[in-house]
């Protein structure tokens, strides 16, 4: 009885030694996500799927690691200048090639600010404060800007670096210019500095990479990435379970349960970068939308009402099965600004919220909600879910649920009262949620403030911190700006959105907050 | 006869270009292509100088013309989402949509006939009945959920099949590729195959069989049994060749329908099919890719109606006059 396990035992530990020395010389992972990279050229498009496969052939300055703080990569160092507080000093790595041979130097970088300031590039609003970039010597790179800024690092986390002489060598100094008509040689040709490089892509169908030799750090465990889109959810993880695929990035919430249960599959669940939330028409005379002569949401009491008739908790457990942190301010966690404070939210108080409303308008009111059906986890549900707790206070709202490219442009135009946003924040910093959301619409700032939200002095704070050096006197402006957002309740926080990943055994992959899993990080057993 | 061909030909132009100018007026209310092209973080002023570049905020019509005008001279322009030639992407995913497409319009032939004329000559037997009530349920039940329940039984349970893809392909000359020559893409045409094809083998065999049972009952099929005809020489000689007529333009016009409607089939199997590249198309709000496909659809459609229109002014002599004369 004993004699046979063992025997298993043994044949099984020798079976395990072969895979785990099969492993050293050559992994695949076969990964499949929602959306495959729009282009691969690394100036174009400012979007997830383009940027996480990107990062696998091209390498940045400056990496973001799975717990958001900042790393070095092709730049071993980064410090403001000590002389001018507006220059910003990158020490490069040396010894790094290209995929072609071609050595990495400081005219790369410079030449890669070029390319990525022109008008064609998806990412010149991210690096819109630099004003030039000057190579000292051949690893050193002074990037000057228009003022002191001091968490511009933070911007380098996508900025991939190209090399000069191929860029010219091919005609792609420039990124694809979609009027021009051409396709640009950068779109399928790639040359990077990565842990991996490119073999042979299909757009939509696959893309397989293979390790760089030359890469500059660790080799890799994970030889060889077979990357997969496959849109449609159900086929996603029926792949999965077959074998066919080993790693599922886009994980609907309501397979997660079932996924955890079956032979063979783990699920890793961590914290996004990104929040949902709603937000209203605070200054209008009158809505669009709305049943009433004045503009509702300009009565503090229904922004109070609306906040305590909102169940987080309930949206957690029944639209998110739990996939979900409610939180009450737009800020993920791990994000320069937070403070525990933001986590806690009121309890639903459904009376007292009807209360609030009648004071106002005795008979209630009626709004339209816009919301987007295909952006987020669950956004229709969310906003079901709202519409039904609103009606308990006396709000009725009508839903208007649509595909995002018709939803985004209403909040560009004001075209609406009442919407529901999600809002990652990839410079880690609450600058970039102000700048965007609470900031008067002028210029630059406030692009998604569709709540028309105007404060002069928090205005005046947000220009304020900017170029302030001094961190922790910046800290202390950015308290004091979420208080003000806080107590005007500029926006009706829902959660920060929950990642899952699904992996098959074996594999060990961890969450990353920007949605950008790394493969020359995954382990093997 | 070449007056005829000639006029059905403009009236194909004529037929394209009202397709054209009906998508583009639709194309407004798909939404704006540029909140997918750029990133959160540019500017509204960024937004419109793209929107101007790309020419979407002149009015409708000039669009639609230089539209045309371009598609005239064969350029379809540049996809927004995937930086490369349009008219490249939708060669290069056609193979993938007609080798399906053939497949399922064949078995769906096959046996839609066969199942057809079986349940027409026994129309009493158990089996008959059995196959009739099944093939309501081909009908009624969506092509997406008779997908998804493929790939749980044979993917998932069984393993037997791949679930999604188009397994591994050869190249053959500069624009086709295919998968039939090699066993993983043989094994993966089965499922979408027999998805996309239900439906149309359902509507051919219940064809057949209301055919079929229309022809026993005449009168030269009467005779013919009277003059002591085998069986065999009675339904198949006469009666069966006598209701093809009828099937053989319905399965050319369906095939249309199988091309254009494989669109489902190919998001749930992920078949990297021109259906599929139009699904996230319009996602995307990509008008390139989205303004083509439309008008390849189009000229499927155009050109199969043609050839079905000019066969039967082949086949059979009583429409000659009356077509030309009508000329609808």
């Amino acid at each position: 009885m004993t004699k046979l396990p063992s025997a298993l035992k043994l044949t099984a530990s020798a079976l395990a030694l072969a895979l785990a020395a099969g492993s050293v010389s050559a992994e695949t992972i076969r990964w499949a996500r929602v959306a495959d990279a729009l282009t691969l050229d690394p100036h174009s498009q400012n979007e997830g799927p383009t940027l996480a496969l990107l990062r696998h052939i091209y390498s940045t300055l400056v990496s973001r690691s799975v717990d958001g703080t900042l790393e070095p990569n092709l730049a071993t160092s980064w410090e403001i200048h000590p002389d001018d507080p507006s220059v910003w000093v990158l020490k490069l790595r040396e010894g790094v090639t290209f995929q072609d041979g071609a050595a990495f130097t400081a005219e790369d970088v410079v030449f890669s600010y070029e390319r990525v300031l022109h008008e064609s590039s998806g990412f010149r609003a991210i690096h819109a404060d630099v004003t030039g970039a000057e190579a000292i010597d051949d690893y050193t790179v002074h990037v000057k800007m228009s003022g002191p800024s001091p968490l511009y690092p933070n911007n380098l986390t996508n900025f991939f670096i190209v090399d000069k002489d191929w860029a010219e060598a091919n005609d792609v100094v420039a990124p694809q210019n979609f009027a021009a008509g051409e396709e640009n040689f950068a779109v399928r040709n790639t040359n990077g500095t990565g842990p991996y490089q490119l073999v042979s892509r299909d757009p939509e169908v696959r893309t397989v990479l293979e390790a760089h030799s030359g890469y500059w750090g660790d080799a890799p465990e994970i030889t060889e990435v077979i990357y997969q889109p496959i849109p449609e959810a159900a086929t996603r993880i029926a792949a999965l379970l077959s074998g066919e695929v080993d790693f599922v990035q886009d994980v609907p919430v309501q397979d997660i349960a079932r996924l955890e249960q079956s032979d063979g599959v783990k699920v890793v669940t961590g914290p996004e970068n990104r929040n949902i939330f709603f937000a209203y028409d605070m200054t209008s005379e009158k809505l669009r939308s709305s049943n009433v002569d004045d503009n509702p949401f300009s009565h503090p009491e229904v922004r109070e009402a609306m906040a305590l008739a909102l169940d987080r908790d309930a949206i957690r457990q029944v639209v998110m099965r739990g996939q979900s942190q409610p939180s009450a301010a737009p800020l993920p966690p791990f994000v320069n600004g937070w403070t525990e404070e933001m986590n806690a939210y009121d309890a639903p108080d459904v009376d007292r919220a009807a209360e609030l409303v009648k004071s106002v308008y005795p008979d209630g009111f009626s709004v339209q909600l816009d919301c987007p059906n295909d952006r987020y986890l669950n956004d229709e549900a969310i906003c079901q879910a709202v519409v039904g707790m609103l009606g308990r206070i006396g709000i009725t709202v009508s839903l208007n649920a649509q595909s995002r490219s018709l939803h985004f442009p209403l909040i560009e135009k004001w075209e609406t009262d009442f919407y529901l946003l999600g809002w990652g924040v990839p410079t880690f910093d609450s600058a970039y949620v102000f700048n965007f959301l609470v900031h008067t619409r002028e210029g630059s700032y406030g692009a998604y403030n569709g709540g028309r939200y105007s404060n002069p002095e928090v205005d005046a704070k947000i220009e304020q911190i900017a170029t302030m050096t001094d961190l922790d006197e910046r800290n202390a402006v950015i308290g004091e700006i979420w208080n003000t957002v806080m107590e005007d309740r500029v926006f009706l926080n829902v959660h920060n959105q929950l990642l899952a990943y699904a992996v098959k055994d074996g594999f060990n992959i961890e969450v990353h907050p920007e949605n950008s899993p790394t493969m020359w990080t995954v382990t093997v057993d | 006869m070449i007056a005829f061909i000639i006029r059905r030909l403009l009236q194909s132009v004529i037929v394209m270009i009202a397709v054209a100018a009906v998508s583009f007026a639709l194309f407004r209310f798909v939404g704006d292509p540029i909140y997918s092209m750029l990133g959160q973080e540019a500017s509204i002023s960024d937004r419109e100088e793209l929107r101007d570049r790309l020419g979407l905020n002149d009015p409708i019509v000039v669009q639609f013309a230089r539209f045309l005008g371009n598609a005239a001279q064969g350029d379809f322009g540049i996809s927004y989402r995937l930086q490369m030639p349009v008219a490249e992407l939708i060669l290069q995913r056609l193979p993938a949509t007609m080798e399906l497409a053939l497949v399922s319009a064949t078995l769906a032939f096959v046996t839609g006939l066969g199942l057809g004329v079986y349940t027409a000559l026994r129309r009493r037997g158990i089996l008959s009945n059995i196959i009739m009530t099944a093939s309501l349920i081909g009908v009624s039940l969506p092509t997406f959920l008779i997908g998804v329940l493929l790939i749980w039984v044979f993917a998932v349970e069984l393993r037997w099949l791949p679930s999604n893809g188009r397994g591994a392909v050869v190249q053959i000359g500069n624009w086709w590729t295919t998968g039939f020559l090699t066993t993983s893409g043989r094994l993966a045409l089965i499922l979408p195959a027999i998805t996309l094809g239900l439906y149309q083998m359902t509507l051919i065999m219940r064809l057949v069989r209301a055919e079929l049972l229309e022809v026993l009952r005449t009168d030269y099929i009467k005779f013919a049994r009277a003059r002591g005809l085998s069986a065999r020489a009675v339904n198949f000689g006469h009666a069966l060749k006598n209701t093809l007529v009828p099937v053989i333009t319905i399965t050319g016009l369906q095939l249309g329908s199988i091309i254009a409607f494989a669109i489902i089939t190919e998001t749930v199997f992920n078949w990297p099919g021109v259906g599929a590249l139009f699904i996230n198309s319009v996602r995307f709000v990509d008008v390139p890719v989205m303004s083509a496909y439309l008008m390849m659809i189009a000229l499927i459609f155009v050109v199969i109606n043609l050839i079905v229109d000019l066969l039967y002014y082949a086949v059979d002599p009583r429409l000659r006059v009356d077509r030309a004369a009508r000329s609808h």
